[in-house]
């Protein structure tokens, strides 16, 4: 949000409904109109003090109503933009024509009461919808007393009491009578998976939310009981059934039950279930928290009609499987939650997959009326050192833990400290302003950061510094969240010790940073995308469209992977065969690749035998869609597995019903899921099995109704609209049976006879079948991706996918700059899924293409040559071959570093004989200081006890 | 002295690649250990000069941890 806030591109319209849409792609006009702020943003500080003087009060609704706010503030300090703002539907003077209080107040003149509503047409070339998501009716949750005991809340609402900035400074209390709620439970499926109000789809994200706020809820009292109520626990995204493992660990219980109702009982509230069993109990909570589903947008048929394209049958946005970001609009396309309930990792893939469409449309545009964002010049340094400390409480991140005005005090103390102050969190805008401001107030010329990691936060500062005229590398980071608090939550007092030390080693290494020069280095215009399945030929494509040269790899004989027989699949090939700008690999890998962003080398080696041969490409990014495979275990669930036509896997038996003649559809079949799944071998959910499973079980049952399927399963997950197809399946009288993992399905088999055995928990008695087929419900294993990791130095998950630099924030960037993934090799997905992130992931490779150049960070080696004596030790240690030897004006040997190459490891400055190298920000001087500074707390402590 | 009060400083060398990455993600996990390690991020192990390593234990340190 402040990235998209500072950029000199992106021009935010708060406060504006849009009013209509014409045009088609590369020529749209929208009208929008932009209601009053009554403040003017570019004066508003962001003081606060308007909202104290206020004297009217109206209900907080970024707290979910749950606190009081005056019609003058801001929602919250981090807000985008950073300025407050009145509600004209409270505000006196704007209701009553009275008051007007905080003009005289407003040091900086910023109320403007004669604001009015402004029209502005916009000319686009292309449009994204992102209103995100709606609410489910009050009357739907007033079902579990919602509305009638202020104890019962949603999983929103309760979001809002976990968090810091929350109507309770981040304690979970009863809203009833504020005590601290001890025994609380989660109901699930709220509003989705409900044809009473009209929500036959799972929302999706509503389990693994439930389970983080349950988790957040135990960590705030490990004390506190909390139950879920569940009918399937969907955590079916990457690494989430991890997630509720740890949840589980932690003593969260978890109930599979249909809850009947909640009533209010004394003090208390009354949950009453039904279990699988048959038995109807109730329990006492003191709070009951409601997983509410997403909605559709309240306005989405306003938006649909203005826009002049379809919603589906649930009022959300329809689209197609093969387009799952384009509305049925020409132009106009679509991105998160309005494109069905989702989590925020698909969102931000899916709006940097339509970004990139979108760019593609308008790329004759590319480049005009772009504006460059200009840096103050850099002031001159003087020999003072002045250094500013910023500690920051990351909410109650690490100021729950660590005692934050102390190490802030503490830092006032040490030599070269001008300035110290704490910051609620460092890395908001207002933040940015602040420390901008004490930069130039107090004339500082290093800045200490006490916060979080800085893997993810040191560009935001250094950014900020730039803006206040400081080189960017006058600036240090201390990690006291992720390394320090996170990881001593039980030991405060030692997390506080541990902090100050590194507080201190930070300052001490800060007196003697010196300012480094900016590099940059020009860009190779064009890609290569390993793997040439859906994901990998959408990929492509996408790039080429975008007017960039790519090649694409593929180690089979022919293009279309997995998918090949789809007729979508079909198409893309032909497609890719037809573009100019593809050029395709076949019988091809990926042998080797050196460089960088921008400039990467790589070779393919082709064919077997005496028709190997191989290229050099040169490169500027590499788009990684090797996909997966079909696992296929040899033990399910501890029965040895003969895989046979009466014992095959989903994908075979979706095989088989494309056939002709009723006989392709067995008589009776038993699919099992998970085989081989969550545990059982793999350790991970393959997300697409049941889906696969049901679609499967709905084919069988429309060749022979009289067809008798059972599906033995652990939780159904049949996410998003898919819901609709179990819910079919239900109707079609397919038979769907949990089963434990402490009691599992045994299946054997006798010459050509299959006995299946498993418990079935209604009937409350083990069954014992013959079908004439068992479908197993394989999960997929990633292909090859130990090899690609090396040759990329890209890091993979435990599961073997690729892991992408940022779960949420950089879902399909890995860790190595300039390196992209999508498809099956991140994780297991359905197609659509699979479209979307390729068209992220080359959204995101276009980026460095398009700018044409990279920024190299300033940290790189630098050879003193009056030092260097020319023995070349450097330049054989050098792993990226980025040192090499010149001559000087006598003729003397030196070495010289390749800025573009060096990767700033300082093998070179750490095996000098002579000192010549220096790492720019960790130079030996700076190392050995923190080293000094880590020590004196022990000398010191030494000189008391002696 | 008991074991109680045995309270160790380890200077740690962390890689920002890996090691560094992995310290956050420990964190990320919740993983919960021993306050006594101070760590140095460097963009490698092999910036470690030795002259580190025995300027950590001139200066006090218990132990010297390098992870890369």
């Amino acid at each position: 949000m402040v990235e998209a806030g500072r950029s000199p591109n992106i021009e935010i319209l708060t406060n504006s409904d849009l009013l209509s849409i014409k045009g088609k792609p590369g020529s749209f006009k929208a009208k929008i109109v932009q209601r009053p702020r009554y403040i003017i943003a570019e004066d508003c500080t962001a003081c606060g003090l308007c909202t104290t003087y206020c004297p009217r009060h109206q209900e907080d609704e970024y707290n979910e109503n749950l606190n009081i706010t005056r019609p003058i503030h801001i929602d919250y300090p981090q807000a985008v933009p950073a300025t407050y703002y009145i509600d004209p539907r409270s505000c006196l003077s704007l209701t009553h024509d009275t008051c007007q209080i905080c003009v005289p107040v407003c040091q900086s003149k910023a109320i403007d009461f004669s604001q009015k509503p402004e029209e502005k047409t916009l000319e686009v070339g292309a449009v994204i919808m992102s209103p995100g998501f709606g609410r489910i009716s009050e009357e739907t949750l007033a079902k579990y007393s919602y509305g009638k005991h202020a104890d019962v809340v949603t999983s929103i609402e309760f979001e809002r009491l976990l968090n810091p900035s929350g109507p309770f400074a981040g304690e979970v209390r009863c809203l009833s009578d504020n005590r601290h709620p001890h025994k609380i439970a989660f109901i699930q499926c709220v509003g989705s998976r409900d044809i009473g109000c009209g929500n036959g789809y799972c929302s999706s994200v509503c389990c693994m939310y439930a389970i983080k706020e349950a988790m957040v809820a135990k960590e705030h009292d490990p004390e506190a009981e909390i139950t879920v109520y569940y009918m399937d626990i969907r955590t079916q995204g990457k690494d989430f059934d991890a997630a509720q493992k740890r949840a589980l660990d932690k003593g969260i219980k978890f109930v599979r039950a249909k809850v009947a109702d909640v009533m209010p009982w004394g003090d208390h509230l009354r949950l009453t279930y039904s279990t699988l069993d048959g038995n109807h109990s109730f329990k006492p909570y003191d709070m009951v928290v409601l997983s509410v589903g997403l909605e559709s947008p309240p306005d989405a048929q306003k938006l649909a009609d203005m826009g002049g394209f379809k919603l589906n049958k649930y009022d959300f946005c329809a689209t197609d499987t093969f387009t799952p970001l384009a509305t049925s609009k020409d132009g106009i396309l679509v991105a998160g939650a309005f494109n069905g309930p989702m989590d925020i990792p698909e969102s931000v893939t899916q709006s940097s997959g339509a970004a990139g469409i979108a760019s593609g449309l308008i790329k004759k545009q590319r480049g005009k009326s772009l504006i460059h964002k200009t840096y103050p010049d850099e002031k001159k340094m003087g020999d003072e050192v002045r250094i500013g400390v910023f500690v920051c409480h990351c909410g109650i991140n690490i100021g729950s833990v660590v005692d934050v005005p102390d190490v802030s005090t503490y830092a006032g103390d040490m030599e070269g400290v001008v300035y110290y102050t704490e910051s609620m969190y460092s890395c908001s805008q207002d933040a940015q302003e602040v420390l901008k401001d004490k930069i130039k107030e107090h004339d500082l010329n290093r800045v200490v950061i006490a916060a979080c990691s800085p893997r993810t936060h040191e560009p935001l500062f250094q950014e900020t510094l730039k803006d206040a005229g400081l080189n960017r590398s006058l600036f240090e980071m201390v990690n006291i969240r992720d390394q320090c608090s996170w990881v001593h939550a039980t030991e405060p007092d030692a997390a506080t010790d541990k902090s100050k030390d590194l507080v201190r080693m930070a300052v001490a290494k800060a007196r003697h940073i010196q300012p480094l020069p900016e590099q940059t280095v020009p860009v190779n215009k064009t890609g290569i995308v390993v793997g040439g399945g859906i994901a990998g030929m959408t990929a492509a494509l996408n790039l080429a469209d975008q007017g960039f040269n790519c090649s694409l790899i593929e180690k089979q004989d022919s293009l279309g992977g997995n998918y090949k027989k789809l007729v979508h699949t079909k198409k893309l090939i032909d497609q890719v065969k037809k573009h100019k700008l593809v050029s395709v690999y076949t019988n091809s890998g990926l042998q080797q690749t050196s460089g960088f962003v921008g400039n990467f080398s790589s070779i393919i080696s082709s064919g077997k035998g005496t028709k190997a041969k191989e290229v050099t490409l040169d490169h500027g990014v590499i788009i990684i869609a090797t996909g997966a495979n079909e696992h296929r275990p040899e033990t399910v669930l501890g029965n040895t597995i003969k895989y046979s036509k009466n014992i095959v896997t989903q994908s075979e038996l979706a095989e088989q019903l494309e056939g002709k003649g009723k006989s392709r559809a067995p008589k009776s079949v038993v699919m099992i899921q998970c085989a081989g799944s969550r545990g059982d071998d793999l350790n991970y959910c393959s997300k697409t099995c049941c889906t696969t499973a049901v679609e499967n079980a709905l084919t069988i049952k429309k060749i022979n109704p009289d067809s008798q399927v059972i599906m033995l399963y652990r939780d159904i997950r049949t996410y998003g609209y898919a819901e609709d197809l179990y819910q079919e399946a239900r109707e079609k009288g397919v038979l769907f049976i949990p089963y434990e993992m402490d009691n599992k399905p045994s299946i054997a088999e006798k010459g050509s006879k299959l006995t299946v055995s498993f418990f079935d928990p209604i009937l409350q008695d083990d069954i014992t079948m013959n079908p004439q087929m068992v479908a197993l419900s394989v999960g997929m294993v990633p292909e090859e991706t130990d090899t690609l990791s090396k040759l990329l130095k890209v890091p993979v998950t435990a599961d073997k996918f690729f892991m992408e630099a940022h779960v949420k924030l950089r879902p399909v960037e890995l860790p190595v700059d300039g390196v992209y993934v999508c498809g099956l090799a991140h994780s297991p997905k359905p197609v659509n899924e699979i479209i979307a992130q390729a068209q992220a992931a080359s959204a995101k490779a276009a980026m460095p293409l398009v700018k044409g150049y990279v920024t190299v960070d300033p940290i790189v080696s630098n050879v003193d040559k009056e030092t260097c004596i020319g023995c070349k030790l450097c330049t054989s240690l050098c792993p990226y071959q980025a040192i090499r030897m010149v001559k000087d004006e006598n003729n003397r040997p030196k070495a010289e570093t390749i800025v573009a190459s060096c990767k700033a490891c300082g093998i070179c400055a750490s095996h000098c004989p002579t000192f010549a190298i220096s790492m720019g920000g960790f130079t030996n001087q700076q190392i050995n200081s923190q080293i000094e500074a880590f020590g004196r707390d022990i000398k010191e402590k030494e000189t008391e006890t002696a | 002295m008991s074991e109680e009060e045995y309270n160790p400083k380890i200077l740690g060398f962390l890689c920002n690649w890996c090691c560094y990455a992995a310290a956050d993600a420990a964190g990320v996990s919740r993983y919960q250990y021993p306050p006594n390690l101070r760590t140095i991020r460097v963009m490698c192990t092999g910036r470690i000069d030795p002259s580190f390593v025995l300027r950590g234990f001139v200066e006090g340190a218990a132990g010297i941890f390098t992870g890369g």
